[in-house]
Protein backbone atom coordinates (compact mmCIF):
# COMPACT_ATOMS: atom_id res chain seq x y z
CA UNK A 1 0.00 0.00 0.00
CA UNK A 2 2.91 2.35 0.46
CA UNK A 3 4.08 4.47 -2.44
CA UNK A 4 7.24 3.06 -3.91
CA UNK A 5 9.77 5.50 -5.14
CA UNK A 6 11.99 4.88 -8.11
CA UNK A 7 14.72 7.47 -7.94
CA UNK A 8 16.59 6.29 -10.99
CA UNK A 9 15.45 5.49 -14.46
CA UNK A 10 17.21 2.47 -15.92
CA UNK A 11 18.69 2.94 -19.35
CA UNK A 12 18.13 -0.72 -20.14
CA UNK A 13 14.81 -1.08 -21.91
CA UNK A 14 14.52 -4.85 -21.53
CA UNK A 15 12.24 -6.63 -23.97
CA UNK A 16 10.68 -3.57 -25.60
CA UNK A 17 11.56 -2.98 -29.25
CA UNK A 18 13.51 0.20 -29.96
CA UNK A 19 11.40 3.25 -30.70
CA UNK A 20 11.41 4.66 -34.21
CA UNK A 21 11.95 8.37 -34.69
CA UNK A 22 8.49 8.68 -36.19
CA UNK A 23 6.79 7.12 -33.17
CA UNK A 24 4.63 9.39 -31.06
CA UNK A 25 4.73 8.72 -27.34
CA UNK A 26 2.15 9.88 -24.81
CA UNK A 27 1.46 9.83 -21.10
CA UNK A 28 -1.52 7.49 -20.61
CA UNK A 29 -4.53 8.19 -18.43
CA UNK A 30 -3.70 7.28 -14.86
CA UNK A 31 -0.21 8.73 -15.08
CA UNK A 32 0.46 12.36 -14.29
CA UNK A 33 3.47 14.61 -14.69
CA UNK A 34 3.65 17.40 -12.16
CA UNK A 35 5.94 19.63 -10.20
CA UNK A 36 6.78 18.48 -6.69
CA UNK A 37 7.05 21.75 -4.82
CA UNK A 38 7.58 20.20 -1.40
CA UNK A 39 10.72 18.31 -2.46
CA UNK A 40 11.72 20.28 -5.54
CA UNK A 41 11.86 18.97 -9.10
CA UNK A 42 9.24 17.08 -11.07
CA UNK A 43 7.57 13.69 -10.61
CA UNK A 44 5.69 11.19 -12.70
CA UNK A 45 2.79 9.81 -10.68
CA UNK A 46 1.54 6.33 -11.57
CA UNK A 47 -0.48 3.68 -9.72
CA UNK A 48 1.34 3.03 -6.42
CA UNK A 49 4.49 4.59 -7.86
CA UNK A 50 6.25 7.90 -7.79
CA UNK A 51 9.11 8.44 -10.22
CA UNK A 52 11.33 11.33 -9.19
CA UNK A 53 12.69 12.78 -12.38
CA UNK A 54 16.21 14.04 -12.76
CA UNK A 55 16.55 17.32 -14.73
CA UNK A 56 17.19 15.45 -18.00
CA UNK A 57 14.14 13.20 -17.65
CA UNK A 58 12.10 16.29 -16.78
CA UNK A 59 13.27 18.05 -19.97
CA UNK A 60 12.33 15.03 -22.06
CA UNK A 61 8.96 14.32 -20.46
CA UNK A 62 7.72 17.90 -20.47
CA UNK A 63 8.08 17.64 -24.27
CA UNK A 64 6.00 14.44 -24.47
CA UNK A 65 2.63 15.86 -25.50
CA UNK A 66 1.16 13.00 -27.53
CA UNK A 67 1.62 15.01 -30.74
CA UNK A 68 5.33 15.51 -31.38
CA UNK A 69 7.19 12.43 -32.56
CA UNK A 70 10.47 11.23 -31.08
CA UNK A 71 12.45 13.00 -33.82
CA UNK A 72 10.83 16.36 -33.03
CA UNK A 73 11.51 15.97 -29.31
CA UNK A 74 15.14 15.10 -30.03
CA UNK A 75 15.54 18.05 -32.44
CA UNK A 76 14.16 20.38 -29.84
CA UNK A 77 16.48 19.05 -27.12
CA UNK A 78 19.51 19.14 -29.41
CA UNK A 79 18.81 22.77 -30.11
CA UNK A 80 17.98 23.74 -26.53
CA UNK A 81 21.11 22.14 -25.11
CA UNK A 82 23.46 22.55 -28.09
CA UNK A 83 24.35 18.85 -27.85
CA UNK A 84 25.08 16.21 -30.53
CA UNK A 85 21.78 14.89 -31.92
CA UNK A 86 22.93 11.25 -32.12
CA UNK A 87 23.72 11.06 -28.46
CA UNK A 88 20.46 12.71 -27.45
CA UNK A 89 18.52 10.35 -29.71
CA UNK A 90 20.11 7.31 -28.07
CA UNK A 91 19.45 8.62 -24.55
CA UNK A 92 15.87 9.67 -25.27
CA UNK A 93 15.04 6.37 -26.95
CA UNK A 94 16.41 4.38 -24.02
CA UNK A 95 14.59 6.51 -21.46
CA UNK A 96 11.24 6.40 -23.24
CA UNK A 97 11.49 2.67 -23.90
CA UNK A 98 12.21 2.06 -20.24
CA UNK A 99 9.15 4.05 -19.19
CA UNK A 100 7.03 2.17 -21.74
CA UNK A 101 8.23 -1.11 -20.18
CA UNK A 102 7.11 0.22 -16.81
CA UNK A 103 3.67 1.03 -18.27
CA UNK A 104 3.91 4.75 -17.53
CA UNK A 105 4.24 5.83 -21.19
CA UNK A 106 2.64 4.44 -24.31
CA UNK A 107 3.08 4.69 -28.05
CA UNK A 108 0.18 6.72 -29.41
CA UNK B 1 13.14 8.98 -1.00
CA UNK B 2 16.54 10.63 -1.18
CA UNK B 3 19.37 8.18 -1.25
CA UNK B 4 21.48 10.30 1.10
CA UNK B 5 21.06 9.59 4.78
CA UNK B 6 19.06 12.36 6.35
CA UNK B 7 19.72 14.05 9.63
CA UNK B 8 16.99 13.35 12.16
CA UNK B 9 18.03 15.28 15.24
CA UNK B 10 14.99 17.50 15.34
CA UNK B 11 11.37 16.51 14.80
CA UNK B 12 10.95 19.72 12.80
CA UNK B 13 13.28 18.38 10.10
CA UNK B 14 11.12 15.48 8.89
CA UNK B 15 10.92 15.25 5.10
CA UNK B 16 7.30 15.30 3.96
CA UNK B 17 5.25 12.15 3.30
CA UNK B 18 4.57 10.98 -0.28
CA UNK B 19 1.46 8.88 0.20
CA UNK B 20 -1.62 8.98 2.39
CA UNK B 21 -4.03 6.13 3.02
CA UNK B 22 -7.46 7.62 3.69
CA UNK B 23 -9.59 4.98 5.39
CA UNK B 24 -12.95 6.59 4.76
CA UNK B 25 -15.04 3.95 6.48
CA UNK B 26 -14.83 0.51 8.04
CA UNK B 27 -18.20 -0.48 6.58
CA UNK B 28 -17.89 -3.14 3.87
CA UNK B 29 -20.23 -5.56 2.07
CA UNK B 30 -17.46 -8.19 2.13
CA UNK B 31 -16.30 -10.14 5.18
CA UNK B 32 -12.81 -11.24 4.14
CA UNK B 33 -11.00 -13.07 6.94
CA UNK B 34 -7.64 -11.53 5.92
CA UNK B 35 -8.82 -7.93 6.36
CA UNK B 36 -6.16 -5.58 7.71
CA UNK B 37 -8.71 -3.44 9.54
CA UNK B 38 -8.65 -3.60 13.32
CA UNK B 39 -10.85 -6.21 14.96
CA UNK B 40 -12.73 -3.40 16.72
CA UNK B 41 -14.32 -1.60 13.76
CA UNK B 42 -15.42 2.05 13.71
CA UNK B 43 -19.15 2.66 13.18
CA UNK B 44 -20.75 5.04 10.68
CA UNK B 45 -21.81 7.65 13.23
CA UNK B 46 -18.19 8.02 14.39
CA UNK B 47 -16.74 8.63 10.90
CA UNK B 48 -15.15 11.93 9.88
CA UNK B 49 -17.54 14.20 7.97
CA UNK B 50 -17.08 15.54 4.42
CA UNK B 51 -15.75 18.95 5.46
CA UNK B 52 -13.08 17.45 7.69
CA UNK B 53 -11.86 15.12 4.94
CA UNK B 54 -11.74 18.08 2.52
CA UNK B 55 -9.59 19.99 4.99
CA UNK B 56 -7.35 16.93 5.46
CA UNK B 57 -6.80 16.66 1.67
CA UNK B 58 -5.92 20.36 1.46
CA UNK B 59 -3.47 19.97 4.34
CA UNK B 60 -2.01 16.80 2.82
CA UNK B 61 -1.28 18.55 -0.49
CA UNK B 62 0.25 21.49 1.37
CA UNK B 63 2.43 19.09 3.37
CA UNK B 64 3.79 17.42 0.22
CA UNK B 65 1.62 14.31 -0.16
CA UNK B 66 1.43 13.31 -3.85
CA UNK B 67 -0.88 10.30 -3.80
CA UNK B 68 -4.02 9.53 -1.83
CA UNK B 69 -5.38 6.01 -1.54
CA UNK B 70 -9.11 6.13 -0.85
CA UNK B 71 -9.76 2.98 1.07
CA UNK B 72 -11.81 1.40 3.84
CA UNK B 73 -13.70 -0.84 4.38
CA UNK B 74 -15.48 -0.09 1.14
CA UNK B 75 -14.99 3.62 0.33
CA UNK B 76 -17.97 3.63 -2.06
CA UNK B 77 -20.27 3.22 0.95
CA UNK B 78 -19.54 6.90 1.62
CA UNK B 79 -22.25 8.91 -0.12
CA UNK B 80 -19.77 11.80 -0.49
CA UNK B 81 -17.09 9.83 -2.36
CA UNK B 82 -17.43 11.95 -5.54
CA UNK B 83 -16.98 15.12 -3.47
CA UNK B 84 -13.89 13.67 -1.81
CA UNK B 85 -12.38 12.63 -5.16
CA UNK B 86 -13.04 16.13 -6.49
CA UNK B 87 -11.31 17.54 -3.44
CA UNK B 88 -8.21 15.44 -4.16
CA UNK B 89 -8.20 16.60 -7.78
CA UNK B 90 -8.63 20.23 -6.74
CA UNK B 91 -5.45 19.99 -4.68
CA UNK B 92 -3.45 18.13 -7.34
CA UNK B 93 -3.44 14.86 -5.39
CA UNK B 94 -3.30 11.62 -7.39
CA UNK B 95 -6.39 9.68 -6.30
CA UNK B 96 -6.51 5.91 -6.17
CA UNK B 97 -9.82 4.22 -5.35
CA UNK B 98 -9.34 0.90 -3.54
CA UNK B 99 -12.62 -0.92 -3.90
CA UNK B 100 -14.30 -4.32 -3.72
CA UNK B 101 -16.28 -3.31 -6.84
CA UNK B 102 -19.64 -4.78 -5.82
CA UNK B 103 -21.67 -1.61 -5.22
CA UNK B 104 -20.61 1.02 -7.78
CA UNK B 105 -23.07 1.60 -10.62
CA UNK B 106 -22.01 2.67 -14.09
CA UNK B 107 -23.43 6.15 -13.46
CA UNK B 108 -21.51 6.50 -10.23
CA UNK B 109 -18.28 5.29 -11.80
CA UNK B 110 -18.66 7.92 -14.51
CA UNK B 111 -19.32 10.56 -11.86
CA UNK B 112 -16.14 9.51 -10.06
CA UNK B 113 -14.16 9.67 -13.30
CA UNK B 114 -15.61 13.12 -14.03
CA UNK B 115 -14.64 14.23 -10.52
CA UNK B 116 -11.01 13.50 -11.46
CA UNK B 117 -10.37 9.97 -10.19
CA UNK B 118 -6.95 8.82 -11.45
CA UNK B 119 -6.94 5.07 -10.89
CA UNK B 120 -9.02 2.13 -9.68
CA UNK B 121 -7.67 -0.78 -7.67
CA UNK B 122 -10.14 -3.63 -7.59
CA UNK B 123 -9.82 -6.49 -5.13
CA UNK B 124 -10.56 -10.06 -6.08
CA UNK B 125 -10.54 -12.78 -3.45
CA UNK B 126 -9.92 -15.52 -5.99
CA UNK B 127 -9.90 -16.25 -9.72
CA UNK B 128 -13.21 -18.14 -9.75
CA UNK B 129 -16.67 -17.36 -8.36
CA UNK B 130 -16.52 -20.32 -6.00
CA UNK B 131 -13.26 -19.33 -4.31
CA UNK B 132 -13.90 -15.58 -4.46
CA UNK B 133 -17.39 -15.68 -2.98
CA UNK B 134 -16.43 -18.12 -0.25
CA UNK B 135 -13.56 -15.92 0.95
CA UNK B 136 -15.59 -12.70 0.67
CA UNK B 137 -18.58 -14.49 2.22
CA UNK B 138 -20.81 -12.78 -0.35
CA UNK B 139 -22.60 -14.87 -3.00
CA UNK B 140 -22.57 -13.19 -6.42
CA UNK B 141 -19.61 -10.93 -5.57
CA UNK B 142 -17.32 -12.34 -8.26
CA UNK B 143 -19.75 -11.71 -11.13
CA UNK B 144 -20.28 -8.15 -9.92
CA UNK B 145 -16.51 -7.60 -9.81
CA UNK B 146 -16.06 -8.82 -13.38
CA UNK B 147 -18.82 -6.51 -14.60
CA UNK B 148 -17.32 -3.60 -12.67
CA UNK B 149 -13.82 -4.24 -14.09
CA UNK B 150 -15.22 -4.15 -17.62
CA UNK B 151 -16.89 -0.82 -16.87
CA UNK B 152 -13.70 0.65 -15.40
CA UNK B 153 -11.73 -0.04 -18.58
CA UNK B 154 -14.69 0.99 -20.74
CA UNK B 155 -14.84 4.37 -18.98
CA UNK B 156 -11.11 4.64 -19.71
CA UNK B 157 -9.77 4.49 -16.17
CA UNK B 158 -6.61 2.48 -15.54
CA UNK B 159 -7.24 -0.69 -13.56
CA UNK B 160 -5.14 -2.59 -11.07
CA UNK B 161 -6.27 -5.98 -9.86
CA UNK B 162 -5.29 -6.82 -6.30
CA UNK B 163 -5.51 -10.21 -4.71
CA UNK B 164 -4.53 -11.07 -1.17
CA UNK B 165 -2.97 -14.52 -1.24
CA UNK B 166 -3.24 -17.22 1.41
CA UNK B 167 -3.83 -20.96 1.77
CA UNK B 168 -7.33 -20.89 0.26
CA UNK B 169 -6.34 -19.23 -3.06
CA UNK B 170 -2.60 -19.72 -3.45
CA UNK B 171 -3.20 -22.36 -6.11
CA UNK B 172 -4.93 -19.78 -8.31
CA UNK B 173 -1.97 -17.49 -9.03
CA UNK B 174 -1.68 -18.45 -12.73
CA UNK B 175 -5.46 -17.94 -13.06
CA UNK B 176 -5.19 -14.53 -11.43
CA UNK B 177 -2.56 -13.50 -13.98
CA UNK B 178 -4.85 -14.66 -16.80
CA UNK B 179 -7.80 -12.88 -15.20
CA UNK B 180 -5.85 -9.60 -14.97
CA UNK B 181 -4.97 -9.85 -18.66
CA UNK B 182 -8.51 -10.75 -19.67
CA UNK B 183 -9.94 -7.82 -17.71
CA UNK B 184 -7.51 -5.36 -19.31
CA UNK B 185 -5.74 -4.51 -16.06
CA UNK B 186 -2.43 -2.72 -16.47
CA UNK B 187 -1.20 -3.84 -13.10
CA UNK B 188 -1.63 -6.86 -10.81
CA UNK B 189 -0.80 -6.99 -7.13
CA UNK B 190 -0.16 -10.42 -5.71
CA UNK B 191 -0.14 -9.59 -2.03
CA UNK B 192 0.52 -12.40 0.39
CA UNK B 193 -1.57 -11.89 3.52
CA UNK B 194 0.12 -9.91 6.25
CA UNK B 195 -0.91 -11.10 9.65
CA UNK B 196 -2.46 -8.14 11.46
CA UNK B 197 -6.02 -7.40 12.53
CA UNK B 198 -8.46 -10.00 11.22
CA UNK B 199 -5.73 -11.86 9.36
CA UNK B 200 -3.91 -12.46 12.63
CA UNK B 201 -7.09 -13.92 14.13
CA UNK B 202 -7.35 -16.18 11.08
CA UNK B 203 -3.72 -17.19 10.78
CA UNK B 204 -4.55 -20.84 11.39
CA UNK B 205 -6.94 -20.77 8.42
CA UNK B 206 -4.77 -18.67 6.10
CA UNK B 207 -1.11 -19.54 6.53
CA UNK B 208 0.11 -21.52 3.51
CA UNK B 209 2.75 -24.26 3.68
CA UNK B 210 6.31 -23.15 3.02
CA UNK B 211 6.84 -25.20 -0.17
CA UNK B 212 3.73 -23.77 -1.77
CA UNK B 213 4.81 -20.23 -0.91
CA UNK B 214 8.20 -20.75 -2.56
CA UNK B 215 6.56 -22.23 -5.63
CA UNK B 216 4.15 -19.28 -5.82
CA UNK B 217 7.02 -16.80 -5.65
CA UNK B 218 8.68 -18.49 -8.64
CA UNK B 219 5.43 -18.46 -10.61
CA UNK B 220 4.99 -14.76 -10.03
CA UNK B 221 8.58 -14.03 -10.98
CA UNK B 222 8.25 -15.96 -14.24
CA UNK B 223 4.97 -14.24 -15.12
CA UNK B 224 6.47 -10.83 -14.39
CA UNK B 225 9.36 -11.49 -16.76
CA UNK B 226 7.10 -12.92 -19.46
CA UNK B 227 4.62 -10.03 -19.34
CA UNK B 228 7.08 -7.16 -19.12
CA UNK B 229 5.64 -4.11 -20.88
CA UNK B 230 2.16 -5.66 -20.89
CA UNK B 231 1.25 -6.14 -17.26
CA UNK B 232 3.11 -4.77 -14.25
CA UNK B 233 3.12 -7.39 -11.48
CA UNK B 234 3.93 -6.31 -7.97
CA UNK B 235 4.34 -8.86 -5.22
CA UNK B 236 4.01 -8.41 -1.49
CA UNK B 237 6.01 -11.27 -0.04
CA UNK B 238 4.91 -13.53 2.82
CA UNK B 239 7.36 -12.56 5.51
CA UNK B 240 6.93 -15.32 8.09
CA UNK B 241 9.06 -17.62 5.96
CA UNK B 242 11.63 -14.96 5.02
CA UNK B 243 15.21 -14.45 6.23
CA UNK B 244 15.11 -10.68 6.17
CA UNK B 245 12.33 -8.43 7.45
CA UNK B 246 10.22 -6.31 5.12
CA UNK B 247 11.02 -2.58 5.13
CA UNK B 248 7.64 -1.94 6.70
CA UNK B 249 6.11 1.31 5.33
CA UNK B 250 9.63 2.03 3.99
CA UNK B 251 10.41 3.21 7.50
CA UNK B 252 8.16 4.42 10.29
CA UNK B 253 6.93 7.97 9.71
CA UNK B 254 9.17 8.31 6.69
CA UNK B 255 7.03 8.27 3.51
CA UNK B 256 3.41 7.55 4.39
CA UNK B 257 0.64 8.22 6.80
CA UNK B 258 -2.74 6.69 7.40
CA UNK B 259 -5.90 8.49 8.50
CA UNK B 260 -8.46 6.20 10.17
CA UNK B 261 -12.25 6.61 9.79
CA UNK B 262 -12.23 8.22 13.24
CA UNK B 263 -9.60 10.75 12.19
CA UNK B 264 -6.65 9.28 14.03
CA UNK B 265 -3.40 9.67 12.10
CA UNK B 266 -1.32 6.49 12.19
CA UNK B 267 2.15 5.62 10.88
CA UNK B 268 0.63 2.35 9.59
CA UNK B 269 -2.81 0.74 9.72
CA UNK B 270 -1.88 -1.61 12.56
CA UNK B 271 -0.05 0.94 14.73
CA UNK B 272 -2.90 1.14 17.22
CA UNK B 273 -2.07 -2.38 18.36
CA UNK B 274 1.04 -0.96 20.04
CA UNK B 275 0.10 0.07 23.57
CA UNK B 276 1.30 3.40 24.95
CA UNK B 277 1.57 5.24 21.63
CA UNK B 278 -0.17 8.61 21.54
CA UNK B 279 -1.99 9.20 18.23
CA UNK B 280 -3.24 12.64 17.33
CA UNK B 281 -6.53 13.24 15.55
CA UNK B 282 -7.20 15.50 12.55
CA UNK B 283 -10.16 16.88 14.51
CA UNK B 284 -7.69 18.46 16.95
CA UNK B 285 -4.52 19.09 14.93
CA UNK B 286 -3.40 20.08 11.44
CA UNK B 287 -1.97 17.19 9.44
CA UNK B 288 1.48 18.79 9.10
CA UNK B 289 1.69 19.28 12.84
CA UNK B 290 0.77 15.64 13.40
CA UNK B 291 3.39 14.43 10.91
CA UNK B 292 6.11 16.53 12.50
CA UNK B 293 5.26 16.54 16.18
CA UNK B 294 2.95 13.73 17.23
CA UNK B 295 4.48 11.28 19.71
CA UNK B 296 3.38 8.20 17.71
CA UNK B 297 5.19 9.35 14.55
CA UNK B 298 8.36 10.18 16.42
CA UNK B 299 8.39 6.96 18.46
CA UNK B 300 10.20 4.79 15.88
CA UNK B 301 11.46 7.29 13.33
CA UNK B 302 14.97 6.95 11.96
CA UNK B 303 17.37 4.56 13.66
CA UNK B 304 17.92 5.93 17.19
CA UNK B 305 15.20 3.73 18.75
CA UNK B 306 16.71 0.52 17.32
CA UNK B 307 18.35 -2.21 19.41
CA UNK B 308 22.15 -2.34 19.14
CA UNK B 309 22.14 -5.25 16.71
CA UNK B 310 20.00 -3.22 14.27
CA UNK B 311 21.92 0.02 14.76
CA UNK B 312 25.17 -1.66 13.80
CA UNK B 313 23.60 -3.51 10.84
CA UNK B 314 24.37 -2.47 7.25
CA UNK B 315 20.71 -2.86 6.38
CA UNK B 316 19.39 -0.47 9.06
CA UNK B 317 18.32 2.07 6.43
CA UNK B 318 17.15 -0.60 3.99
CA UNK B 319 14.89 -2.68 6.27
CA UNK B 320 14.34 0.10 8.83
CA UNK B 321 14.21 -2.60 11.50
CA UNK B 322 11.22 -4.31 9.87
CA UNK B 323 7.76 -4.08 11.40
CA UNK B 324 7.12 -2.68 14.91
CA UNK B 325 3.66 -4.22 15.19
CA UNK B 326 5.02 -7.64 14.32
CA UNK B 327 7.86 -7.27 16.83
CA UNK B 328 5.28 -6.52 19.49
CA UNK B 329 2.92 -9.35 18.55
CA UNK B 330 5.58 -12.01 18.50
CA UNK B 331 8.04 -10.87 21.17
CA UNK B 332 5.88 -8.68 23.42
CA UNK B 333 8.16 -5.69 22.80
CA UNK B 334 7.72 -3.20 19.93
CA UNK B 335 11.36 -2.06 20.13
CA UNK B 336 12.72 -5.55 19.42
CA UNK B 337 14.05 -6.34 15.98
CA UNK B 338 11.40 -7.78 13.69
CA UNK B 339 11.42 -11.54 14.52
CA UNK B 340 11.42 -12.31 10.80
CA UNK B 341 15.09 -11.27 10.72
CA UNK B 342 17.37 -14.28 10.87
CA UNK B 343 19.47 -12.46 13.49
CA UNK B 344 16.50 -12.26 15.86
CA UNK B 345 16.51 -14.70 18.79
CA UNK B 346 12.83 -15.27 17.93
CA UNK B 347 13.48 -16.14 14.26
CA UNK B 348 13.17 -19.93 14.66
CA UNK B 349 10.07 -19.50 16.76
CA UNK B 350 8.20 -17.57 14.09
CA UNK B 351 9.13 -20.05 11.39
CA UNK B 352 7.89 -22.90 13.54
CA UNK B 353 4.72 -21.00 14.28
CA UNK B 354 4.06 -20.53 10.56
CA UNK B 355 4.63 -24.22 9.86
CA UNK B 356 2.31 -25.24 12.69
CA UNK B 357 -0.41 -22.82 11.56
CA UNK B 358 -0.10 -24.00 7.96
CA UNK B 359 -1.07 -27.52 9.10
CA UNK B 360 -4.14 -26.46 11.05
CA UNK B 361 -7.61 -26.86 9.70
CA UNK B 362 -9.32 -23.76 11.13
CA UNK B 363 -12.55 -22.32 9.76
CA UNK B 364 -12.60 -18.66 8.73
CA UNK B 365 -13.65 -16.12 11.33
CA UNK B 366 -15.33 -13.64 8.99
CA UNK B 367 -14.78 -9.92 9.45
CA UNK B 368 -17.84 -8.44 11.13
CA UNK B 369 -18.87 -5.63 13.40
CA UNK B 370 -19.13 -6.75 16.99
CA UNK B 371 -22.60 -6.67 18.52
CA UNK B 372 -23.89 -3.16 19.23
CA UNK B 373 -23.28 -2.23 22.85
CA UNK B 374 -26.58 -1.87 24.72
Amino acid sequence: MSADSDTHLDSNAGGVPALAERDVVRIPRGVRLREDKARGGWVLLAPERVFQLDPIAQQVLTRVDGERDVAAIVDDLAQAFAAPRDRILADVRAMLADLITKNVLEVA
Amino acid sequence: MNSQPEARQSPSMQPPPIGMLAELTHRCPLQCPYCSNPVELTRKREELDTETWQRVFAEAAELGVLQVHLSGGEPALRQDLETLVASCAEHGLYSNLITAGVNISRARLEALADAGLDHVQLSVQGATAKVNDHIANLPGAFDKKLAFAAEVTDVGLPLTLNSVIHRANLHQIPDLVELALALGARRLEIAHAQYYGWALQNRGALMPPREQVMEALELVEAARERLKGKLVIDAVVPDYYARLPKPCMNGWGRQSLNVSPLGKVLPCHAAETIPGLEFWNVRDHALGEIWQESPAFNAYRGTAWMPDACQSCDRREIDWGGCRCQALMLTGDATQMDPVCELSPYHDEIQTLAIVDSRRDDEFTYRRFSRQPA
